[in-house]
């Protein structure tokens, strides 16, 4: 019994200096040499500045930028929970009504034809990390006839960013295709910049 | 949804390829020999052993000393965590200031990790600093899985010996199980992991001014070091509150899949580990088939479910389906990346092992959806399992199969050449029911007092409940996901978490469930392990019944299905089946 509890003892100090300060600030190590761009966030910049991460959605309003999914969280990118919308809830329906509602309003008058089958999940629903990068290339497509209007730009270039913007699966097939928003938001201010 | 389905098919395919070698590498390291990384770790072993001054090769422990230094470990990593999270305010590496845990939060974290359920009450990036995340939460979340796997290697070795009562060592096992196994995979799973986007610095929470004119902060951290041994060694338990949906833990469709691989990989490799140290193949493939053919139902079922939407999506007027440039389906707590198929395949894959780590909100996956990581729990995580422990469970469970099947056809109880006698079938009971009845009492009286239901957040209808009973199935069985309206701790919206304050009720209520479910059936398998270690093999003749063909798993997985089933249905009808059979909204 005393051998079992003086080997615990000198077993949890040395693990914990071991696995628990070593290996972590070993890689850390290594990742700020090898990988020093990922290993600290995917930062992207803009006009000589960082505006954000490649991988963390940001909010984005007004009628000149394409727009993230609805969060949970204001986009938070330090403080971060679930929304628990619940399957079979009064709280998840309403939700989902204002999110449709909302889309159209903004939409519509840019895309004549569009109707609320038309909108694709992704665009009224909240998404799991609250920061979701991404939107769905339909979701995109819809909001290009706006974007396009009002920065006077062909809708043919517009969706020729939104492609340029996509991020594909692994070799074609592991994960969803996504439109990174703020990438595509900083190519738009790039090549169509609005006053 | 043909190319959800081909995504799912390739992560078997892959999976499956690496059973074989992955098996045959932990089985030299369980038997002691010299295998691919012993020149580079046997030194390290060697120095290791004499500053714990052990001698493992003289000291072979019998099942009850086994489990006293299980006990004696387990107890001082509770206690090291404990007070790492009590006095975090006064440790380095903590640039955001955060102050120290409450008690009660402290005492279900503590008991969190160390049981590897891993279950979190904590929001991680607003409460724990780097330090505590480190050397309290990494350290636990290797260790509380080599722990899981030294004990199923015992029960092996009580399985095989065929003289004398001895088990092997603890501390042997435990040293080799981090050195062979867990660290060097999780060094080079976290080097892949951040190439891939997943952050990996010491740095403060960062600001920065969007492109839109806002701010936002972006959490840092050393994230990739803990999300590669957080998945493999099942644990689960997030750098971040939304765990594995956040994308510095989870950048792409390529680290899904990734971590997807981490988390099953241990557990469905030791089923070809189990079949060569017993020296047939074919029992370690038996066991595989009936896992494998309980987790296939259960991606088959979530997916489908998740791909039609929810009631209340449909009652808001929203089509659903999939349609040129949209997967369609229950995007709602789910990432864009990831989809449908990522989100549903990581939820059956977190559920059938006791991972628990979550890329999409549990609590809003449709009735059915739901439906599948009750399940999953359900059979106490038999299905693969948490590393070792799915194992151990498993072989309960296939004693007991032993047992009735030869009830059943009038054959002496016998596997393995070993007979089955009353005193193994009894610790066998104990060990498959302790689970369950920890889960009933505590949840029942989770939701029968108005202490239990404070933690709600659906309020008090057929999602509250299962938020309820969820909880308490997740912290039994050790697994950490969660219905995550589900609280245990209020934060406040304030700096450096003034006035936040953990809901004692339910931190203590899971921290004891957490425990009790773990150590309890550790000790019942190690009795068995002992009681099996002493017996004589005899010879297989006409009268012994076959473990190791499809008759028997059959007979295994229908086991299975009836203990949790009739333990769990009237209870999983109040919550996810009432869900999932209507239309109307609550």
């Amino acid at each position: 019994m005393w051998k079992d509890l003086k080997t615990g003892l000198i077993a949890i100090v040395l693990m914990t200096v071991f696995l628990g300060l070593a290996y972590p600030l070993a890689i850390t190590g290594i990742s700020q040499v090898v990988f020093p761009g990922k290993a600290n966030g995917s930062l992207v910049k803009a006009g000589g500045r960082v505006v954000g991460s490649s991988l963390i959605g940001q909010e984005f309003k007004g009628r000149a930028y394409f727009h993230p999914r609805p969060s949970a969280t204001e986009y938070s990118g330090n403080v971060t929970f679930f929304g628990n919308a619940a399957p079979n809830s009064v709280e998840a329906r309403e939700e989902v009504r204002e999110y449709l509602k909302a889309y159209l309003q903004l939409e519509k008058p840019f895309d004549r034809s569009l109707t609320s089958e038309d909108v694709p999940v992704d665009a009224v629903t909240q998404s799991a990390s609250g920061v979701d990068p991404h939107i769905s290339d339909a979701n995109a497509r819809i909001q290009a006839h706006r974007v396009a209007a009002v920065r006077h730009l062909p809708l043919s270039q517009v969706e020729d960013l939104i492609s340029a913007n996509t991020d594909g699966r692994f070799l074609g097939l592991l994960g969803e295709p996504g439109v990174n928003v703020l990438e595509l938001n900083i190519a738009l201010d790039k090549e169509a910049p609005v006053e | 949804m043909a190319q959800g389905w081909l995504q799912i098919a390739v992560f078997v395919v892959v999976l499956v390829a690496l059973i074989k070698p992955v098996g045959i590498y932990m089985a030299g390291v369980f038997t002691n020999q010299r295998v691919l990384l012993s020149p580079v770790v046997g030194p390290i072993e060697r120095l290791t052993y004499r500053v714990l001054r052990v001698r493992p090769d003289a000291e072979g422990q019998d099942w009850k000393a086994y489990a006293r230094s299980v006990i004696v470990f387990s107890l001082f990593s509770w206690v090291a965590l404990y007070l790492i999270l009590r006095t975090q305010g006064s440790q380095p590496f903590n640039p955001q200031g955060f102050h120290s845990g409450p008690w009660d939060l402290s005492f279900n974290t503590a008991s969190s990790f160390v049981t590897n359920t891993n279950w979190q009450f904590y929001g991680g990036e607003t409460t724990l600093t780097y330090f505590a995340q480190m050397a309290g939460l990494t350290v636990q979340n290797f260790v509380s899985a080599a722990v899981g796997i030294a004990v199923v290697v015992a029960l092996i070795r009580g399985i095989v010996a065929r003289s004398g009562r001895e088990l092997g060592n603890f501390w042997q096992d435990l040293v080799r199980i981090l050195l062979y196994i867990l660290l060097p995979i999780s060094v080079i799973g976290a080097l892949f992991l951040v190439s891939q986007g997943v952050i990996q610095n010491l740095g403060d929470t960062s600001l920065v001014h969007t492109l839109a004119g806002g701010t936002q902060f972006l959490g840092q951290g050393p994230v990739a070091s803990q999300e590669a041994i957080k998945e493999l060694g099942t644990n689960g338990g997030g750098f971040f509150n939304v765990n594995s949906a956040f994308p510095f833990e989870n950048a792409s469709g390529l680290t899904n899949f990734f971590e997807m691989l981490l988390i099953l990989v241990i557990p469905a490799s030791l089923t070809y580990t189990y079949g060569r140290m017993v020296g047939s193949q074919r029992q370690g493939w038996a066991i595989f088939a009936a896992m494998f053919v309980l987790f296939i139902a259960g991606v088959a079922v979530v997916y489908m479910a998740e791909q039609h939407g929810t009631v209340a999506q449909h009652a808001a007027g929203l089509h659903t389906h999939a349609f040129s440039g949209s997967t369609g389906g229950n995007m709602e707590g789910k990432d864009q990346r990831f989809g449908i198929a990522g989100s549903s395949l990581w939820t059956a894959v977190t559920t059938v092992t006791s991972c628990g780590a979550v890329n999409a909100a549990f609590e809003s996956l449709t009735g059915l959806g739901q439906a599948v990581p009750f399940a999953n729990l359900s059979f106490s995580e038999v299905v693969f399992g948490g590393v070792g422990t799915g194992l151990y469970s498993m072989l309960l469970y296939v004693l007991l199969a032993v047992f009735i099947g030869g009830l059943m056809v009038g054959r002496t109880p016998e596997y393995l050449g070993k007979k089955i006698q009353a005193r193994e079938i009894k610790l066998v009971s104990l060990g498959v029911l302790v689970t369950p009845l920890a889960v009933l009492l505590s949840s029942g009286l989770a939701s029968a007092t108005r202490l239990g239901t404070r933690s709600i957040y659906a309020g008090i209808n057929p999602q509250g409940f299962s938020e309820t009973l969820y909880a308490y199935l997740s912290q039994a069985n050790n697994n950490g996901s969660a219905l995550a309206g589900y609280t245990g701790f209020i934060q406040p919206h304030a700096p450096g978490n003034v006035g936040a304050y953990g809901i004692s009720f339910a931190d203590l209520l899971g921290g004891m469930v957490m425990i009790g479910a773990r150590f309890l059936p550790i000790l019942f398998v190690l009795g068995v392990a002992g009681a099996l270690a002493g017996k004589k093999v005899s010879a297989a003749g006409l009268g012994t019944m076959r473990t190791d063909n499809p008759t028997f798993v059959v007979l295994l997985i229908g086991i299975v299905i009836l203990v949790g089933a009739l333990t769990f249905f009237p209870a999983l009808l109040l919550g996810p089946v009432v869900q999932s059979l209507t239309t109307r909204l609550f």
